[in-house]
């Protein structure tokens, strides 16, 4: 058993890192999974949160929001709409996507439908959680 | 016959031109491989999206459930055309190209019958089409604010386009823009965003896999037909980027060689007038001093 995968994390502007992982921690949208080597294909949404990859040479974290991971045994693949290197996240970036899932969750209140109302105020609260986790 | 002084002033005019078209063409280079790096960074990401949703869309595509977005309302008579083009000219033929491609299209789907509806972005596009097809505008996106392009700019105009599509104002969208091959040939392009259609190009390498699903097929594909959207407009925003440049970088540099060949011709024609009033003034003081 091949004990390291390809990893690949691209944003829509760049290619943030590619290289050789033991397992990687998704924030999936049904809940945090970490894919191993030989896992089995699997794609998955994300919601916001933080991604941690396990290499040999070290662990590094990235905060992802938006997209999607293709889990293919040998290769995983996170398409994220917005991905910063969790030492990079300042409270200004913070502060912004915060600002954004307060705005959609005052939309989804206006709309009036439950279920979605449900799901912007737990980006709301997931963002917050975000910025302590991080001590910002 | 101008004058010598005629001439001399029209010499350094044209000089000053050369100048000017010469360093449009270098800013325009440098801007050139800026706009190609970013585009090739994009490209990533857009390949690996779309097949993913190719696969998506193949196992999910011929359901009722299908999203709206890649099924389509069912209908096809009124259609959209999101023209990008330049905020700035001077640059060849790049956006009457893609305004006149437009052109077309809206000339073709109007004899068909169709209502055509127009979404510009880029202010060169608008003033291009205003004329003709000005009464179609609905609605129109400035860039010029915009010093590099982002993937949130790419976004804004999907959410626009997606809430009008919501709302049930158009059946098909499609985008013109320019393609970027080098820096001499940029083809201009119409792209169907809406119902979304996707090209599977990476086959060979999970063809044999089958996926599981975490939510559910229909949910993720509803999750990322929008951002389909955005990333397909991204993409042709970066193309339209270099082409931009490409286009301004080859036409800059015609215009400093027509500068360049016309300051040769003018001082070809001012010297020969110089010698022409040297040996009329020799011929005055020969004949003065015959006359003496």
């Amino acid at each position: 058993m091949a004990n390291t995968m390809q990893f690949d994390l691209v944003s829509p502007e760049r290619s943030l890192a590619s290289l050789q992982a033991s397992a990687v921690q998704i924030p999936g949208a049904d809940g945090d999974m970490t894919a191993m080597p030989d896992h089995a294909p699997t794609i998955t949404t994300l919601r916001p949160g933080i991604l941690k990859v396990e290499a040999p040479e070290g662990t590094s974290e990235y905060l992802v929001t938006g997209g999607f991971a293709q889990i293919n045994g040998d290769a995983l693949s996170v398409l994220a709409e917005k991905a910063i290197p969790v030492d990079e996240v300042t409270r200004t970036h913070l502060d912004e996507l915060i600002a954004e899932a307060r705005a959609s969750h005052e939309a989804a209140k206006e709309n009036g439908e439950q279920t979605i109302v449900d799901e912007a105020a737990k980006l709301l609260a997931d963002m917050e959680a975000l910025g302590t986790h991080m001590s910002l | 016959m101008p004058s010598l002084k005629d001439l001399k002033n029209r010499i350094e005019s044209v000089k000053s031109t050369r100048k000017i078209t010469k360093a449009m063409q270098m800013v325009a280079a440098a801007k050139l491989r800026r706009a190609q790096e970013s585009a090739e960074a994009s490209r990533p990401y857009a390949e690996r999206f779309n097949a993913v949703m190719a696969g998506l869309a193949a196992s999910v595509g011929g359901s009722d459930s299908a999203p709206k977005l890649l099924r389509g309302t069912g209908s096809d008579d009124v259609h959209l055309l999101v023209v990008m083009t330049a905020e700035r000219g001077l640059c060849g033929g790049f956006n009457s190209n893609i305004a006149k491609l437009a052109r077309q299209k809206a000339e073709e789907l109007r004899l068909k019958g169709k209502t055509v509806k127009v979404l510009t972005v880029g202010k060169k596009g608008r003033d291009a089409l205003k004329r003709d097809l000005g009464d179609l505008f609905v609605g129109h996106v400035d860039l010029s604010e915009v010093k590099r392009i982002g993937y949130t700019n790419a976004q804004d105009i999907a959410k626009d386009i997606l809430s009008r599509f919501d709302g049930g104002e158009f059946d098909v969208a499609t985008i013109f823009y320019s393609k970027f091959v080098n820096v001499v040939t940029q083809i201009p392009t119409a792209q169907q965003v809406i119902p979304a259609s996707f090209e599977d190009e990476a086959t060979g390498d999970d063809s044999g896999a089958i996926f599981d699903y975490e939510p559910s097929e229909e949910a993720i594909l509803a999750d990322l037909l929008p951002k389909g959207v955005a990333t397909a407009i991204f993409s042709a925003l970066l193309e339209n980027g270099a082409s931009e440049q490409g286009a301004r970088m080859s036409a800059m540099d015609n215009a400093t060689r027509n500068a360049g060949e016309m300051i040769d011709k003018l001082t070809i024609q001012f010297n020969r007038s110089r010698q022409a009033v040297i040996t009329n003034e020799l011929i005055e003081i020969i004949s003065g001093a015959e006359a003496l």
